[in-house]
């Protein structure tokens, strides 16, 4: 719209793409002749599933326990299957299933806002007011598509505070967000019984024609049409059924345990048995200012339960291998204990949980000072390093070059993998 | 005695001061609007239009025909309201007879305070972001009301931007202040940050790559000359009484530093301004200095990067993309940032007097309808305005609309307190699953598949639908007198405008073959869900 320079060549493919990106399916499609869903092993093409520990918790109480020091507080710790491994004491479910994962004590952010340091870990960048970026999850579901899917290929479970976004690569591409997996998937199901639905839809069409005359192009770019058709065809979807935890045993979804994160795992699993590539389910309630023990003992009746079985059921059903596992928040929380027994942000040096998709595993990388004095941990690893070694083992070009909107060039990640997390290294 | 009628007193003045506080914003409308628009408008008015159709007639263009004075009153509600002309406001309009209806319609629509409310919330976005913050120290709430009071009052507009640029004291009493208050990030005043803003909204340049090298398209922004407008912010501290500027610390100047991003090297960086050193007054603090730079009369980037957003807030997408970002003013020619840029100036930076203007011009009373189906025609007819451009309404558009339409009376100040709770809670709801862009809201989007998904299945669309006692639904089913008011109700309430002779068909008959009052009902919920969910209903045209 008035732009200041526009080629004929620039319109044909900037309208192209976005025609495609409305659709949803990457101009560069690889031919499939088996449902990709059914492919176990190695040849299964890559997921990746996020979890994301909303509010930053305290490594101290999760993957890097310091007892008996100074900054350790009550917190004990217990023995993994990974030998010479130590976590929390809270997470015994988690410590017999951790050694399908490593774990990375030393992450590095400068971004101790809740809002910045999220977009940070989400996609690897800082926030810059030029251009948004696109999450690693959402580069995921673009680079890897899947043209079997009737349903969305980024999906983000939970009550997210700031889901994983689409950036420049597009709206499509922001997570589908799913409140309360399990439950009743709202807005998938019309209001109405079937032959209302249809004279519904037929009264759309007499309405849709009249706006369309006289205006075709317009209104064909606007998509509208295209994505009502998409929406439709996923509320038909057997796919759909894959939010369907009824079809679980009771025994499964105990397991998993009887909560919202619970649930979201248990959905995780099965939306990347169906073919999802990406999705990101959030525990919110780790910023303990206050109460910091009792706090990190509450998430944990949520986190162990799921985190374990979600790892005991992707090494059953053989989806391990095909599928990348992060599990962070946007920072961790200070050595130093405050007057209301809680911890407060620090984004010098914290954990997380990375592992499935062909990484090795059983790794520990990197260690934070026990007495809480250095703010430097040993072998720092920066967010973008984080993310060139998961976009990596996805099979995805991490460093080539993107023209962005506005003209920019860049890469999904101006990190460098971590060599020790691979096999061939 | 005495006692008791002492007591009438202060109990006279409680109700004066409540009856004060309860009396509407704006005149309730009574009788048709006759205030006289000023001739001064009619001519800034023709130069617009004259530089339009000189642009057109350059390249050959066939400029649409107009669209309904219906559609254009929807149009300016969408802007200027977020929200749909209600069925009262619809029958009004078609009624007054009056000349000039649209133009009464838009000063009338100006003096509401809804326009405030618009206005600040658009623009504070792009000033200062979209998140709440930490409370403590900021407050966004404020900083939008007294945005809002300054739009309502029509203040000079590069008064408005000196206050913001040059406020001083605490985030709660001083609420302008908040506007550099909203570059704090863990106590540290981000100087780049706020300059980018800054040159970003007041200027419409993004120098933003300067931060780290020279620009490398545009020669003009070199990484010296970012660091130069920085250091005007160089001297601005939070303390105790909030905001202040401090030129001396322990008797020695504080300066501004910057560390060289390669050999990690700190060095000092004195204000300076790219371009046009002239126009710094001599006199005032470094933001002073700043705030008269940007707003010099001569500096023309000022009003034509307002003008710019303000063509943006009518139409929905800016005069030129994006919208801060512009080419640098030319010298040799002019556009029509210029020629609105100078009439703006001229008037003292009256913001609703430019919206009168923009909202009076051809371009804007185009159809979005045009003969050509070329593509690469077509391209240039959007780019040059000879078309109305169909542009992607924000949430907060859709499900005023959406409310309104479910409501046969205008829903506004005036309205139950009930109805305005109900809409404030769930539109925040309804704003998160649909997607909220911040402060990109500007730039062009097509829809999605979750909006889609929300919009046919959506709580809200449903109760919208829903025919009940005392809603559109309920009264247009069961209180019209024959099934072509029915049909042409129901469209003038949704879309503004009355069906087609295909379409009236299609639901009157529809209506002729229910047997029973229900099902009449469920034809006319299905007909406004049908309403609700076409292109024409999310989509400005």
């Amino acid at each position: 719209m008035g732009s200041a320079s526009l080629t004929h060549a620039e319109l044909n493919r900037r309208e192209l793409l976005r025609l495609a990106g409305g659709l949803g399916v990457s101009l560069l499609l690889p031919p499939m002749d088996a449902r990709s869903a059914s492919i176990l092993g190695d040849a299964r093409p890559k997921s990746l599933i996020t979890l994301w520990m909303g509010g930053g918790p305290s490594q101290l109480e999760t993957w890097d326990p310091h007892p008996g020091s100074l900054v350790g507080g009550p917190t004990q710790a217990i023995k993994t299957r990974t030998p010479g491994l130590h976590i929390a004491d809270l997470y015994p479910r988690v410590a017999e299933q951790i050694d399908a994962l490593s774990v990375i004590r030393s992450l590095v952010s400068q971004e101790g806002d809740h809002a910045r340091g999220t977009y940070y870990v989400k996609t690897g960048y800082r926030p810059d007011p030029t251009l948004t970026h696109p999450s690693v999850s959402a580069i995921a579901a673009q680079e890897l598509p899947n043209p079997d899917l009737k349903i969305p290929s980024h999906i983000s479970l939970g009550n997210s505070r700031w889901p994983a976004r689409g950036g420049y690569l597009g709206d499509q591409l922001d997570a589908f967000r799913i409140f309360e997996p399990g439950r009743n998937v709202r807005n998938m199901q019309p209001r109405v019984a079937q032959d209302r639905q249809q004279r519904r839809l037929s009264n759309l069409d007499i309405v849709t024609r009249s706006f369309r005359k006289g205006r075709e192009q317009q209104a064909d770019q606007t998509l509208h049409q295209h994505t009502v058709e998409r929406a439709l065809t996923m509320m038909q979807s057997k796919q759909l059924a894959a939010l369907d935890l009824q079809q679980e045993s009771p025994a499964t979804l105990e397991r998993y345990g009887d909560s919202r994160f619970g649930r979201g795992c248990l959905a995780a699993r099965r939306l990347i048995q169906e073919g999802v590539r990406a999705v990101e389910v959030t525990l919110r309630g780790f910023d303990t200012h206050a109460n910091n023990f009792e706090g990190h003992a509450q998430q944990a009746e949520q986190l162990d339960p799921a985190l374990s079985s979600l790892i005991q059921d992707l090494r059953e059903f053989k989806l391990l291998s095909s599928t990348v596992v992060l599990c962070v928040g946007e920072f961790g929380r200070t050595p130093k204990i405050n007057k209301l027994d809680g911890r407060d942000h620090w984004p010098n040096g914290f954990s997380c949980l990375l592992g499935g998709g062909g990484l090795k595993n059983g790794i520990v990388i990197g260690s934070t000072d026990p007495s809480g004095q250095r703010q430097k941990p040993q072998d720092p690893i920066p967010i973008a390093d984080l993310y060139a070694t998961i976009l990596k083992v996805l099979r995805i070009d991490y460093a080539q070059e993107q023209i962005t909107p506005i003209g920019r060039p860049l890469a999904y990640s101006n990190g460098t993998p971590i060599k020790r997390l691979f096999a061939d290294a | 005695m005495i006692r008791h009628r002492i007591l009438i007193v202060p109990i006279l003045l409680i109700c004066v001061i409540v009856a004060w506080a309860a009396r509407s914003p704006i005149d309730p409308i009574t009788s048709p609007i006759t205030s006289q628009p000023a001739d001064d408008l009619d001519q800034s008015v023709r130069t617009l239009n004259d530089a339009l159709r000189h642009r057109w007639s350059a390249l050959d263009l066939q400029p649409a025909k107009p669209a309904t004075e219906l559609q254009t009153l929807r149009r300016l509600s969408l802007a200027l309201h977020a929200t749909a002309p209600s069925l009262e406001e619809v029958r009004r309009f078609q009624q007054d007879a009056q000349p000039l209806r649209l133009r009464r319609w838009t000063a009338q629509l100006l003096s509401d305070s809804r326009y405030g409310d618009a206005l600040a919330e658009r623009f504070a976005r792009s000033l200062v972001g979209t998140d709440e913050g930490t409370f403590i120290v900021y407050r966004r709430d404020q900083f939008v009301e007294w945005l809002k009071q300054q739009f309502i009052a029509n203040r000079d507009y590069a008064a408005v931007v000196r206050e913001m640029l040059t406020a001083e004291g605490l985030w709660t009493g001083q609420p302008a202040t908040n506007f550099v208050i909203a570059a704090y990030a863990n106590q540290d005043l981000d100087e780049a940050k706020l300059a980018s803003r800054t040159v970003r909204m007041f200027l419409g340049q993004r120098m933003d790559c300067a931060q780290c090298h020279d620009h490398p398209f545009d020669d003009a922004w070199k990484q010296a000359d970012f660091e130069g407008l920085t250091a005007y912010f160089g001297q601005t501290s939070l303390g105790l009484f909030g905001i202040e500027n401090r030129a001396l610390r322990n008797k020695q100047t504080v300066e501004f530093e910057v560390e060289d991003r390669s050999t990690l090297e700190k060095r000092v960086v004195s204000p300076r301004v790219p371009f046009h050193p002239e126009w710094l007054p001599e006199q005032g603090s470094r933001r002073q200095q700043l705030a008269r730079w940007i707003t010099h009369p001569q500096n023309r980037r000022f009003e034509r990067a307002t003008v710019n957003r303000v063509w943006g807030l009518l139409f929905g997408a800016a005069y030129l993309s994006p919208v801060d970002d512009l080419p640098h003013p030319d010298d040799t020619s002019r556009d029509v940032l210029d020629v609105l840029g100078q009439d703006f100036r001229e008037h003292g930076y009256d913001l609703k007097r430019l919206i009168q203007v923009i909202a009076a011009s051809d371009a804007f009373r185009l159809d979005s309808r045009h003969p050509e189906n070329r593509s690469l025609e077509l391209e240039q007819l959007k780019a040059e305005w000879a078309v109305f451009p169909l542009v992607r309404l924000r949430p907060d558009q859709v499900i005023g609309a959406m409310f309104q339409a479910s409501s046969i009376r205008t829903i506004d100040q005036q309205s139950h307190l009930l109805t305005r709770f109900k809409r404030f809670f769930s539109e925040r709801e309804f704003i998160d699953e649909y997607g909220d862009l911040g402060d990109r809201e500007l730039e062009q989007r097509t829809g999605t598949i979750p909006q889609a998904l929300l919009r046919m299945n959506g709580k809200i669309t449903n109760e919208a639908t829903r025919v009940g006692l005392f809603n559109a639904a309920g009264s247009i089913a069961n209180m019209t007198q024959s099934a072509t008011d029915c049909v042409d109700a129901s469209f003038l309430v949704c879309l503004t405008r009355r069906p087609d002779p295909a379409e009236r068909d299609h639901f009157v008959r529809q209506l002729q073959l229910a047997r029973n009052k229900s099902e009449r009902e469920r034809v006319v919920e299905d007909l406004f869900w049908a309403l609700f969910n076409t292109p024409e209903f999310s989509w400005n045209h």
